[in-house]
């Protein structure tokens, strides 16, 4: 597998979270997904990046557009924050610390095909998906 | 406060007091070479404006020592407030705003150079102290100037927030809102209070939200919408969500959004024609109900 392009994107503010939706629907579009798919890579990009900047205090995205064996493009999250303590029970649909719908996590992971969380209370968390055309 | 101290401000105070007029001079002429800008600003305005600040720095070196945030240097700080906002205003960039503080260095220094000519470690330390002195004023005016800018593009994006929410009245009872562009948190307010306002000024009875120039729904905008439909129902108002494409519709099954109490509909015009049926409806209905009593 071959990393076509590779750019890494601030998560600390609002705007940011418009301009990580901006670019994951260029890459997405670029490598020919469809706009089903576009639309949800993008929507899960804006629910991580969302949680990153919420929770996480803030952080970046890396965003890859992949080749081989398929295109895709792979989004990798990361924070220095709080961490998440019980990563099942943050991922249950509903469950939330904060005044969402608790819907992010869990839903982000039925929008792509690959999904890997690892966090480490008070050192952080790292979220990467990934979306196969 | 150490004796140095003292001693350092007593030299500082000294210069601008004894110096104060030939200081002016020379700095007025430094801004007609780098900063002043004759297109913008009149040379009567920026003349009193550096003769006060020469005032409110002797003022505040005299009585507050170097630290600006103090109250001594609170009239300073007004002064430079005042002046960044106006620069701000008349298209000055922050650099040339800065420098009119800036630019006061040069005359300064010519004149701690000639007072403490013979003494090496007090030139050293009063150039020290007034050039840390003029940069912190001068970061000041930045900030400032700044905010300044800030709160002009906030006061913009709130006025094209409202322009770009109109809620359009259909028909007698319905109300649609049309809302194009990026949902974020302070807009979805926005969008909100319009709506239910609307909703009470025009006593409307169904009320349509298109969401076809949304790009992305997501669980917040989704949590948005859900609060917005609840809220009309409680004023006595149904909403029809239009403007559901099928990968918008597919991505909110994923997330696990449960829209089913909501009425949705793929284009405003369905929407519209499903919202004078409504309020046809209950008419139909009671001239059905009479018809069949008279039957
Ligand atoms: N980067 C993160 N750092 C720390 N905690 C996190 C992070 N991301 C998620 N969490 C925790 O996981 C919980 C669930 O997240 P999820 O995105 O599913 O729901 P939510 O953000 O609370 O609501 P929604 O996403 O539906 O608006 C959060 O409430 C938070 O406690
Ligand atoms: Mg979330």
């Amino acid at each position: 597998m071959a990393v076509i392009s590779s750019e890494t994107i601030p998560v600390t503010s609002e705007p940011d979270i418009v301009f990580v939706r901006r670019r994951v629907r260029e890459t997405a579009a670029q490598i020919g997904l469809s706009l089903v798919d576009q639309t949800k890579v993008v929507t899960a990009a804006s629910e991580l990046a969302r949680n990153t900047l919420i929770y996480g205090g803030g952080g970046a995205m890396q965003l890859e557009s992949l080749n081989g064996p398929r295109l895709g493009v792979r989004l990798t999250f990361s924070d220095n924050g709080p961490g998440i303590p019980d990563i099942q029970l943050a991922l249950r649909d509903g469950f939330t610390t904060g005044s969402g719908l608790g819907l992010g996590l869990g839903g982000t992971k039925r929008l792509v095909n690959e999904f890997a969380i690892e966090s480490k209370v008070g050192q952080g968390t790292k979220i990467i998906i990934t979306r196969w055309k | 406060m150490d004796k140095g101290l003292q001693n350092r401000q007593a030299g500082l105070s000294e210069i601008l007091t004894k110096d104060e007029s030939s200081l002016l001079a020379d700095w007025l002429k430094e801004m007609s070479g780098s900063v002043r800008r004759s297109d913008l600003i009149k040379e009567s305005e920026l003349r009193s404006e550096s003769a006060l600040f020469l005032k409110l720095l002797r003022q505040g070196v005299d009585s507050g020592g170097y630290d600006i945030d103090g109250a001594a240097w609170q009239p300073m700080r007004e002064l430079l407030a005042e002046i960044s906002r106006s620069r701000a205003q008349q298209g000055f960039t922050p650099t040339e705003t800065a420098t009119f503080v800036l630019s006061f260095k040069k005359p300064l220094f010519k004149a701690i150079r000639t007072r403490f000519e013979k003494d090496a470690d007090a030139l050293a330390t009063e150039l020290w102290s007034a050039t840390a002195l003029l940069d912190s004023l001068g970061l000041y005016t930045i900030e400032t100037y700044i905010k300044t800018r800030d709160a002009v593009i906030r006061r913009q994006q709130e006025e094209m927030l409202e322009l770009s929410t109109p809620v359009v009245k259909l028909w007698d009872g319905i109300l649609a809102l049309p809302i194009i562009g990026t949902l974020d948190s302070a807009r979805t307010q926005v969008v909100m209070e319009t709506l239910l306002e609307s909703i009470v000024k025009t006593n409307s009875k169904v009320a349509i939200i298109d969401i076809t120039g949304v790009p992305t729904v997501d669980t917040v905008v989704a949590q948005h919408l859900l609060k917005t439909v609840t809220a009309a129902r409680l004023m006595g108002a149904d909403c029809i969500i239009s403007g559901v494409r099928p990968q918008i519709a597919q991505t909110i099954v994923h997330l696990g959004i449960n829209l089913l109490d909501v009425t949705t509909k793929a284009t405003l015009s369905d929407a519209f024609r499903l919202a004078l049926q409504r309020t046809g409806l209950s008419l139909g209905r009671t001239s059905n109900h009479t018809a069949q009593k008279t039957a």
